[in-house]
């Protein structure tokens, strides 16, 4: 791999923001036993240490919480920032170590053996889905999680174009190695990613005719938003990007210097030979990069509404961090506005949020993920397929009449009384039936199968599960279970002696759509 | 907890195989009478909803629609194509030397083409249309656009949605704010349906009470599960209540009796253009349907994908038109068509087509007076991007949906005045 220009640049910045890290992560270790002391910030109570592991994982448990209790903000976060992965726990499915089917292959490939590939891709994107969905209820790092989905959403790219499975998850991996490291490294290494120069069409890009779909979204979505760029700008940083390519035969990045522009350009103002490298480092530059994900950030993981001051500080936390995300993060998860009452339960869960955070909660374990990743698709996110290269637009938009009956329905056919595997299957064939996309022939009987499997291997007991709150240890009664699974108080305290029925109305309740 | 209803609707099921010995006609009335009333019992819904769902079954149609007297019984069918159609291979000025020496791999074959006038001529895929031109039933407007074109999808569309200025950045859809200024009657199921799309587009923000669906079955089956109810401890909360408000106000109107003569397309456009015909059908009181059609951001091998699309819509258009007549409707629908913008002239090294400007749209309906509107593409007068001029501002389109189709003032909608096109018969 070519070493990074930005890196090249800046030495010490990134020699120092690991330093940082390395040095913190060594005091903290070192100080937490004494910390109390060291740090006179109220400890964390109940609520406050849901909050903190809701928003940055799935569903947390009452003995998490527990955990939690007593921390201080700042010794609260670095715990959680601790557990920071850049691989995953499992094992990926055996075909992400093959290479890509070659294009002089495929070029000599009937029509049903394109469309055989195809679809086999279509099924492996699935495979993908259900591992990552796994990844996310095993891992013992679920803000590496859902930093991870943040940035697969930041970076939005789909499968349904790019088609070669093991190119999605190799960017994944991208995505995942850098979820708590460096943005601007990231940000290089995603420009030269096969599968987003395949998304945004830059594989095709000549010097002749540069297409600017890359050079758009670098901007507009990536790093600065819009508003801050002209349309002479993505113009000439297209040019900078012509020759940024892929190997057909290998699905790698390759440089064809024989397309590439090497003229000059004009980019904000700026006359020099830029290349691509260069010309992501005058983004990366930018304050507006730094306010613009921390921008981001914040409607993700505080409130639907960024509070312009506090960005701009965190903002600057970042940028002269040299984008250590991992400092950016530990910086909001202490803030004030993180752990604001106005803030609380103000956010809508994402449906992998949703379907992920129930099965967690409820210590659900299917065998077989696919109907859940299914159901979270047919909710609004289908993960590796965002709708657009914008990404799913979240908050209140993951609500309307057709999503919300969807979520209700789920968690009805889940904890309802009777016939609980025969009714979820139903409602999993009605929400299939609702996307309106039939799958091809054979399949939907061989997910039927699947959906049956799955349910059938499904060991799950509510009764059990929920007696918990009703032994006499730790919380306790409807009030208890309230406090764990919602974000704030019901609209109506459950009453009656059976735990069970408890959830059963909790998960009803409006506030289980907030996290 | 809820009443579970799985039991119901497996009479559903029995009761449709036991009528199936019946005569096709009793048959039908059977599962009118009968397939309304379990299903409605089975929703768990009040049973006005039942009873009104046997006397709409029963009744016979009233040509002019729901009983209550307002603009809106006048339907609006708005079609988005998402990603960016390609006009110029849609309406294609085929005379143009300009066309084929732009896209020498992009351009249509001059033999395939339906010659409409001495300048335009249809995309071959597009024959489907062709009884509706011949009835003077589809008007097509050229060179629709707006000042400063952005480029970019996602802030193109939201300025096609809230019809907004380039540079200006409004909250609510310009439906959503007509909906505001002259409300639907509370007795319509809802002001707008978007069907078969998770956003809301010109009826996103506050000011339209829309519902969202992919199947109109599957809404009323699932519709139990929703609660009104008020809470406004924040705003989240207030939106996801007022999404089940809304659901179970629909949910009530709304039914499946109506037995379609038309046959819908089996792909997933069609789908949602009978999901569309059904809620007409449920003479509910809709003011707006949207429907959306994906794909049309062909940067890549665009003219198989293309002819495909554009398949798919006029088969769904024709289906539409059917069933709309069937319902004694068509005379009181316009369907039209929009999208964030147009692609570019010059073809790009990718056998596709880059982001455009302006663009060619259709209105249909019974009322509509056909022709050819606008003005035809100049592909001399290119600009600085290699994009087209635009003749006719988006927003004239929505003025004389607004004053035109509704009769109201689209003044402060629109945030100014913007003349109308004569598009429609009186």
């Amino acid at each position: 791999m070519k070493r990074l220009a930005w890196i090249e640049e800046h030495p010490i910045g990134i020699a120092r923001s690991l330093a940082t890290g390395l040095i913190t992560a060594t005091v903290m270790a070192l100080a937490l036993p004494l910390s109390a002391s060291a740090k006179p910030t109220t400890p964390l109570t109940t609520e406050d240490a849901r909050h903190l592991l809701n928003r940055s994982g799935f569903a947390a448990s009452e003995a998490e919480i527990q955990a939690f209790k007593g921390l201080t903000r700042a010794q609260a976060a670095e715990q959680i920032l601790l557990t920071a992965r850049e691989v995953a726990v499992s094992n990926p499915p055996a075909w992400t170590k093959e290479p890509i089917l070659p294009a002089s292959k495929l070029r000599d490939m009937t029509r049903e053996e394109r469309e055989a590939e195809l679809r086999l891709n279509a099924e492996r994107a699935f495979d993908l889905r259900e591992w990552w969905f796994r990844e996310m209820l095993i891992t013992p790092s679920p803000i590496t999680e859902k930093m991870t989905l943040f940035w697969h959403n930041h970076f939005a790219t789909s499968q349904q174009k790019v088609r070669y499975t093991k190119l999605m998850y190799d960017q994944h991996v991208l995505l995942r190695k850098y979820a708590l490291g460096n943005f601007g490294v990231m940000l290089h290494q995603m420009a030269r990613d096969p599968a987003m120069l395949i998304y945004l069409d830059n594989a095709n890009s000549r010097r002749e005719q540069p297409n600017e779909n890359f050079a758009r979204e670098v901007m507009e979505l990536f790093t600065l938003g819009e508003g801050n760029y002209t349309e002479q700008d993505i113009k000439q940083m297209a040019r900078a990007f012509t020759g940024w390519s892929i190997d057909r035969e290998t699905g790698e990045f390759m440089f064809r210097r024989g397309i590439h522009d090497t003229g000059e350009k004009v980019i904000f103002g700026k006359r020099a030979n830029f290349e691509g490298d260069q010309a992501l480092d005058l983004l990366l530059k930018r304050p507006e990069t730094a306010q613009f994900i921390t921008r981001k950030l914040w409607k993700e993981w505080i409130s639907p509404v960024p509070d312009e001051a506090e960005v701009n500080r965190l903002a600057a936390i970042y940028r002269d961090s040299g984008y250590n995300t991992a400092k950016l993060m530990r910086a909001m998860l202490s803030s004030d506005a993180f752990y604001a009452p106005e803030n609380r339960a103000t956010l809508i869960k994402s449906p992998v949020e949703f379907v992920v955070g129930t099965l967690k909660q409820f210590e659900i374990e299917p065998r077989n993920l696919r109907p859940f990743v299914l159901a979270s698709a047919l909710l609004g996110q289908n993960v590796f397929s965002p709708p657009n290269v914008k990404g799913w637009p979240g908050g209140e938009a993951w609500i309307n009449s057709a999503s919300l009956l969807g979520r209700k329905q789920f968690v009805d056919r889940i904890f309802s009384a009777e016939d609980r595997m025969e009714a979820m299957m139903n409602a999993l064939d009605e929400m299939a039936v609702r996307s309106g996309t039939p799958p091809p022939p054979g399949r939907a009987a061989r997910q039927q199968r699947n959906v049956e499997r799955a349910m059938n291997a499904m060991k799950w007991d509510l009764d059990g599960w929920a007696s918990r709150f009703n032994d006499g240890k730790g919380l306790e009664g409807a009030a208890g279970l309230a406090t764990v699974v919602l974000a704030m108080p019901p609209r109506e305290m459950p009453r009656g002696n059976a735990p069970a029925d408890w959830v059963r109305a909790l998960v009803a309740d409006p506030a289980y759509q907030l996290k | 907890m809820k009443t579970r209803h799985t039991k119901p609707l497996q009479q559903l099921g029995v009761a449709s195989s036991s009528a199936s010995t019946l005569a096709n006609q009793k048959r039908r009335q059977f599962l009118r009478n009968f397939g309304g009333a379990a299903l409605a019992l089975g929703s768990g819904l009040p049973l006005f909803a039942t009873t009104d769902g046997v006397a709409w079954a029963q009744a016979p149609a009233p040509a002019a629609g729901a009983a209550i007297d307002t603009p809106y019984n006048n339907l609006l069918v708005l079609i988005e194509l998402k990603g960016a159609n390609d006009g110029l291979n849609t309406v294609v000025p085929f005379r143009d030397p300009a066309y084929r020496s732009l896209r020498p791999r992009v351009s249509l074959e001059h033999d395939s083409l339906i010659a409409l006038s001495e300048r335009e001529a249809l995309h071959p895929s597009l024959k489907p249309l062709m009884s509706m031109w011949e009835a003077n039933e589809l008007a097509i407007v050229q060179g629709l656009g707006y000042p400063n074109p952005n480029l970019s999808h996602f802030r193109s569309i939201e300025i096609w949605d809230t019809a907004s200025r380039s540079e200006e950045y409004l909250d609510a859809g310009w439906l959503a704010r007509t909906f505001a200024q002259f409300p639907a009657p509370r007795g319509f199921a809802a002001d707008g349906a978007v069907i078969g799309s998770n956003d809301m587009g010109p009826l996103s923000g506050q000011g339209a009470r829309t519902i969202a669906l992919a199947d109109t079955a599957q809404f009323l089956r699932t519709a139990k599960l929703a609660q009104a109810g008020e809470d406004r401890r924040n705003r989240a909360l207030r939106h996801i209540l007022g999404v089940e408000s809304e659901i179970v106000h629909a949910a009530n109107k709304l039914n499946t009796n109506y037995q379609f003569k038309t046959v819908f397309p089996s792909n997933n456009f069609g789908n949602q253009v009978r999901t569309a015909a059904q809620l007409v059908a449920s003479r509910a009181g809709i003011g707006v349907i949207r429907l959306s059609l994906s794909g049309f951001d062909t940067h890549a091998n665009q003219l198989g994908t293309h002819a495909n699309l554009l398949r798919d819509l006029a088969d769904g258009v024709t289906a539409l038109k059917s069933a709309l007549q069937e319902l004694g409707r068509w005379d009181r629908s316009l369907v039209v068509t929009y999208a964030e913008f147009g692609r570019r002239p010059k073809e790009n090294q990718s056998n596709g087509t880059d982001h455009g400007t302006a663009n060619v749209h259709f209105a249909l309906g019974g009322r509509v007076k056909g022709g050819i509107y606008g003005e035809p593409p100049r592909l001399n007068q290119l600009d600085g991007n290699g994009n087209l001029p635009f003749a006719v501002d988006f927003r004239s389109l929505y003025s004389t949906i607004i004053s035109d189709w509704w009769g109201q003032d689209a003044t402060k909608i629109l945030n100014g005045r913007f003349g109308t096109l004569p598009i429609l018969r009186a």
